[in-house]
């Protein structure tokens, strides 16, 4: 486990560099049109573990996380300056085709959005248009594979052919998640995965979380601090498009450095 | 509150609203209730209206364009022997000859039927029309019917035909070289004798256009066939450059001053009027590219230039309706650009864009502008195409085309021919609605 490993006392981490980091941001500007949405933002995302971002709306948390797998791209009138690394690849390089990029950094979004097909297609489609399956037979494994991973393989198993959009909110983001890992990425982005759906599938989709972490880097944009609270290992506040603290999950909310941090954590603003 | 009368005492002067009972309307709801019950008359009104022009429509159509649809023929047995088309072949009024063989066997025939009727040559030839001419035209084509007995089916001229489905009165007629008041006591005793006929004129569906003096013959098959090749160009043509052109502007394309630019001019183009396409066609198609005149195929690339307009937008704003969160959770998962578009836009705007594409279709469908430009009106199509290629480069006629043509001709009895064709037409169109309809059902009830 991670967290037995760092010290309990640790200062912010910003500029740490640690041995398992996964992502490396330095300096990073976003800019919509002529706003300023995300300022020099410098963050070390590590492997194998929960990152969550928090901070009020408007803050720039999402659109930093949309900078990871160059999902900002769709946006013809955003514009990303800095540094972005991957394992030390730039992924803003000329030569990185991002489309390649997003099946390495999978990305589950705020409002579940099965496509409009049946179960098995949903999952099946990411390795279908990568060609990680060479018959019918590794198809359905890896179909089966993720939904287990997503813990909701025993839900629908008996209806793979029924469509995706049928479920309720909570097995829809958990096909959601499944569908993301089914590419096999290295990095998961999640955006509010839990706002629109029950405390119930909250908590469902929560635990799977923590499994996800045994082999992915998961970076989870949250609206809710408990929720951070719980899932995340590292934490990072973001207000007005700063960085403002970045460090372990427990020393944010039990010890926040910055005044902004423990206004936030305490409920005084946001 | 400006209505004084309705509140006297009960607005106190604070201007507090005074509590009054639930069960006793205010001056200010009774306003509003009755300003919402004048709202629906009126709608209500406008909707009865709306219906009530729409019954006269079909009224009118249905009763002026159903006589189109029967016909009263004469029908004959004949044989007429290779020494008898000889002699008549060696005459100098080779027509009067086929009559007068004609008359013997309707002399014959009405003997055995047992019919005693008193008429002249000259009555049955008011009739019947030119009865030699059109025996000679047969016989001429058909050499080898020589010797064999042929069934005849006459139709009756345009104005006999008139008096047995209701166009003409008896108290109309004035005795004139074309129509005899005598002609229809002889014509009345011919239909009780069972030898002349009304039924249902299948020529008037699959037949051909006959020219101006012929409008028992009239038919409007040839150009439902011109229609239907006009059709096919316009669908071919405008269905994949119309949705590709969408696809790339919606999708793709930057979003600058040009593709604005272009998206101004689209929409500015389906206004245009269809004889300016017309013009346009006259000019490139006909003039410049030197493709033939009145051919289906230069009607259908003028109607797809007019319909590609209506098409797009139709197609953008299916495209348009599709949720993004479908495109994020493509791209989330690494398809590219084309793959989330292919794979999952398209198929979700394809109900929206099959309904435009067949509305853009019967919208062509009806159109007669442009093929006035391009030689498609006036044309008497004679016949069917050979085969399917000259479908296509071969003059022909389209519908709307042959409505109006049969509509400035003199003889009524086109007029009546004109709204039975507007009934085919409407059917086409009807259909072609439906199909739409049950398109979209289809493909939204799959998910």
């Amino acid at each position: 486990m991670n967290m037995t490993d760092m010290p309990a006392t640790a200062e912010t981490v910003t500029t740490m560099t640690s041995p398992k980091s996964k992502i490396t941001a330095k300096n990073v500007e976003v800019f919509y049109g002529d706003t300023h949405a995300i300022k020099d933002v410098d963050v070390e995302i590590e492997d194998r573990n929960v990152t969550a971002f928090i901070g009020p709306s408007g803050c720039g948390k999402s659109t930093f996380l949309r900078c990871l797998n160059r999902m900002n791209d769709t946006i013809d009138i955003c514009r990303v300056e800095g540094r972005i690394e991957i394992d030390g690849e730039d992924i803003y390089d000329k030569k990185v085709d991002p489309v390649q990029l997003r099946a390495k950094v999978g990305m589950v979004f705020q409002k579940p959005n099965p496509f409009p097909k049946s179960i098995y297609d949903n999952i099946a489609y990411g390795p279908r248009i990568h060609g990680l399956a060479r018959s019918k037979r590794d198809l359905d494994d890896i179909v089966e594979k993720s939904l287990r991973r997503g813990a909701i393989w025993d839900e629908v198993k008996d209806r793979l052919q029924e469509p995706g959009t049928g479920l309720s909110g909570g097995q829809q983001q958990r096909l959601c998640i499944a569908r993301a890992i089914a590419t096999e990425p290295e990095v998961l982005l999640m955006d509010e995965p839990c706002s629109a759906l029950d405390p119930i599938a909250t908590d469902q989709v929560e635990n799977l979380i923590d499994e996800l972490r045994q082999d992915y880097s998961v970076v989870i944009v949250t609206h809710s601090m408990q929720q951070a609270a719980r899932v995340s290992q590292k934490t990072a506040f973001f207000h007005l498009g700063n960085l403002v603290e970045y460090g372990e999950t427990d020393q944010i909310f039990t010890n926040p450095q910055d005044p902004r941090t423990e206004s936030y954590i305490s409920g005084r603003i946001g | 509150m400006t209505d004084a009368t309705a509140s006297t005492p009960a607005a106190p002067a604070s201007g507090r609203r005074q509590s009054i009972s639930l069960f006793r309307q205010d001056a200010h709801t009774k306003r509003r209730n009755a300003a919402e019950t004048r709202f629906k008359a009126y709608g209500l009104t406008a909707v009865l209206v709306g219906l009530f022009f729409l019954i006269v429509l079909f009224g009118s159509i249905i009763s002026n364009g159903l006589p189109a649809f029967t016909r009263t023929v004469v029908e004959l047995e004949l044989t007429l022997t290779q020494e008898q088309y000889e002699e008549a072949e060696s005459k100098l009024l080779k027509t009067g000859a086929y009559r007068d063989f004609f008359i013997a066997a309707f002399d014959r025939e009405l003997e055995e039927r047992g019919v005693e009727v008193e008429y002249d040559a000259a009555a049955l030839e008011r009739i019947l029309g030119k009865i030699g001419g059109n025996l000679r035209e047969f016989y001429t084509a058909n050499e080898d019917r020589l010797g064999q007995p042929v069934d005849f089916e006459l139709s009756t001229s345009s104005r006999i035909d008139g008096y047995f489905n209701g166009r003409l009165k008896r108290e109309d007629v004035r005795d004139s070289r074309f129509l005899m008041s005598t002609d229809l006591d002889l014509a009345d005793e011919l239909y009780a004798a069972g030898i002349m006929k009304s039924d249902f004129n299948w020529n008037f569906i699959t037949g051909a256009d006959s020219g101006v003096d012929n409008p028992g013959g009239a038919g409007i098959g040839a150009s439902v066939v011109g229609s239907f090749f006009m059709m096919i160009v316009v669908l071919v043509l405008s269905l994949p450059i119309g949705v590709a052109a969408s696809i790339y502007l919606e999708e793709f394309a930057p979003k600058n001053r040009w593709t604005d630019l272009i998206e101004v001019n689209i929409s500015n183009l389906a206004a245009v009027p269809s004889i300016v396409f017309g013009i346009l066609g006259l000019a490139v198609f006909i003039q410049f590219a030197g493709l033939p005149q009145s051919a289906p195929l230069v009607g259908g690339l003028v109607l797809t230039l007019m319909t590609l307009p209506t098409i797009i937008i139709s197609t953008r704003a299916s495209l348009k309706s599709v949720p993004p969160s479908i495109r994020d959770a493509a791209l989330g998962v690494g398809a590219s650009k084309m793959q989330a578009v292919f794979h999952h836009v398209l198929p979700l705007a394809m109900p929206g864009i099959l309904t435009g594409t067949i509305i853009g279709l019967a919208q062509a469908l009806g159109e007669t502008a442009p093929l006035l430009l391009i030689g498609m009106v006036g044309f008497v199509a004679r016949g069917y195409p050979d085969g399917f290629v000259s479908g296509f480069t071969e003059a022909n006629s389209a519908m709307p085309a042959q409505i109006y043509t049969w509509a400035a001709r003199a003889d009524a009895s086109f007029y009546e021919k004109a709204w039975g064709g507007i009934i085919i037409l409407l059917l086409f169109l009807m259909t072609m609605n439906i199909i739409a309809i049950v398109l979209r059902r289809r493909f939204e009830r799959r998910w």
